[in-house]
């Protein structure tokens, strides 16, 4: 099937078979390799990507499902050289250890804190709850979205 | 992993999916949230030819109170439900067991009318939709049924949706102007399947109990309407005698099994404690 998908606000255009999941498409044909491969069975979200602005498990989602559709992979956060807020948050904050995760922990940060720009640190471990950190350095993953979330706030005033 | 192959269509109006469905029958499985769906055919548990996603269909997304009853449509996200406004004000069993479903990407993804024809015996939704009295609507070429939730879950992961109908709708009972709700869930972790959940439903008039509702998850072959429980709350004031009677009676409508969650036994008191709690919080927190 040919199918045309929006990447990081590049329209692509190929050919897949039907079977062919999102996260095999993103890394293998786009040759986009934040988007990773853990559990492969819908628990870990390392492979987590935005679609139209939410967050989905690309492990669990055909590729054909995106046909007319944007996405975002940790690829499309930076803008002009510029790390999004939420990649300066992780940084600063060392929010990573091995960094197997950090992809989707950053984009489900990115699009959770769009939706609730001031949360509480509950809030926070709620909302990042579907994405697992094989270090536990939930601490200063919970610090850095802390800090990107006075960053946004910042830029916004 | 990926699943075996399969011929994919995309209908863009509910006529052609029915009239694909009609054509290929059993061969034919549809896809919606696909949060279910996708792991089995990734594991080869499924592996159906035909896949009919019904994601750009128009109208399936609706949740809107109509003629006496909540409308869910089938593509309705578990994130919508957690987000929308009459189910938070008048629907509070939903509420509280929409932000236990997996975990919030999944959520994102999820539909309800998908994880009741799933027909977990661990599905939330299934229990919920026991204690609120709801039902599911199936349409086909050759015609729409509604049928009773507690006759569309069958068994195991079985439901007595035919293979040519596709669950279009839930509808979930008008709750009147009193009434009270809440879903507990023990889990060992977010996005386990729950060690035991439990639904309750309370209408009342005047402090009498109306109309009771309980559901329980992941202690039988299926979900369970605790009905012997529902039945020793009608027509009483919510007392605690009255809610540790009906946990009893509820503990004993659960049929569980000893598994790495948990022995028979101790869901089985999860049950009784559960639905204690729940009766409980429900009741301090009628919504009138």
């Amino acid at each position: 099937m040919n199918i045309t998908v929006t990447v990081n606000g590049s329209a692509r255009t190929s050919e897949v078979e039907p079977r062919m999941l999102l996260v095999h498409y993103i890394r293998e044909v786009l040759g986009l390799r934040g988007a990773h491969v853990g559990c492969d069975t819908t628990s870990c979200g390392v492979c987590t990507v935005l679609l139209d602005g939410l967050p989905v498990k690309s492990c669990t989602m055909f590729a054909v499902q995106a046909d007319g559709r944007s996405i975002m992979t940790v690829e499309g956060m930076a803008t002009n050289g510029q790390l999004h807020p939420v990649q300066a948050a992780f940084h600063s904050e060392h929010g990573l250890q091995c960094g197997f995760c950090t992809p989707g922990m950053m984009l489900v940060a990115k699009a959770f804190l769009e939706e609730n720009p001031a949360p509480s640190e509950e809030e926070i471990r709620w909302a990042i709850s579907g994405n697992l950190c094989r270090c536990t350095g939930y601490q200063n993953i919970v610090k850095a979205v802390q800090a990107a979330a006075r960053n946004m706030s910042e830029v916004s005033k | 992993m990926f699943p075996s192959q399969f011929t994919y269509h995309a209908p863009a109006t509910l006529g052609e999916a029915l009239a694909l469905l009609a054509e290929h029958g059993d061969d034919a499985k549809v896809l919606a949230g696909g949060q279910s769906l996708i792991p089995l055919m990734k594991l080869r548990f499924a592996a159906p030819p035909i896949i009919v996603d019904i994601n750009r269909i128009p109208g399936l997304d609706t949740i809107a109170e109509e003629g006496g009853s909540l409308r869910v449509g089938a593509l309705v996200r578990n994130r919508a439900i957690e987000r929308s406004d009459v189910i938070t004000s008048r629907y509070p069993t939903m509420a509280a067991a929409a932000p236990m479903i997996s975990d919030p990407v999944v959520r994102n993804q999820g539909t309800f009318v998908g994880s009741l024809c799933h027909a977990d015996p661990q599905g939330d939704w299934g229990s919920v939709m026991l204690a609120l009295d709801g039902s599911v609507v199936a349409r086909s070429v050759a015609g729409e049924r509604v049928i009773p939730i507690g006759e569309f879950l069958d068994g195991p992961f079985t439901s007595t949706l035919r293979a040519d109908e596709l669950a279009v709708e839930a509808r979930v009972p008008d709750p009147g102007s009193e009434f009270a709700g809440t879903y507990l869930k023990l889990e060992r972790k977010v996005g386990d399947f729950a060690t035991v959940g439990v639904a309750v439903f309370l209408a009342t008039s005047g402090g009498t109990v109306t109309k009771a509702g309980i559901g329980l998850t992941g202690v039988g072959a299926t979900n369970i309407k605790a009905t012997a429980a529902e039945q020793a709350l009608v027509g009483g004031t919510v007392s605690d005698a009255l809610i540790e009677e009906a946990a009893r009676l509820a503990a004993e409508a659960a049929d569980p099994r000893t598994d790495i969650r948990g022995s028979a036994d101790y869901k089985r008191d999860v049950v009784r404690v559960y639905v204690a709690r729940g009766l409980r919080a429900a009741a301090a927190t009628p919504v009138a």
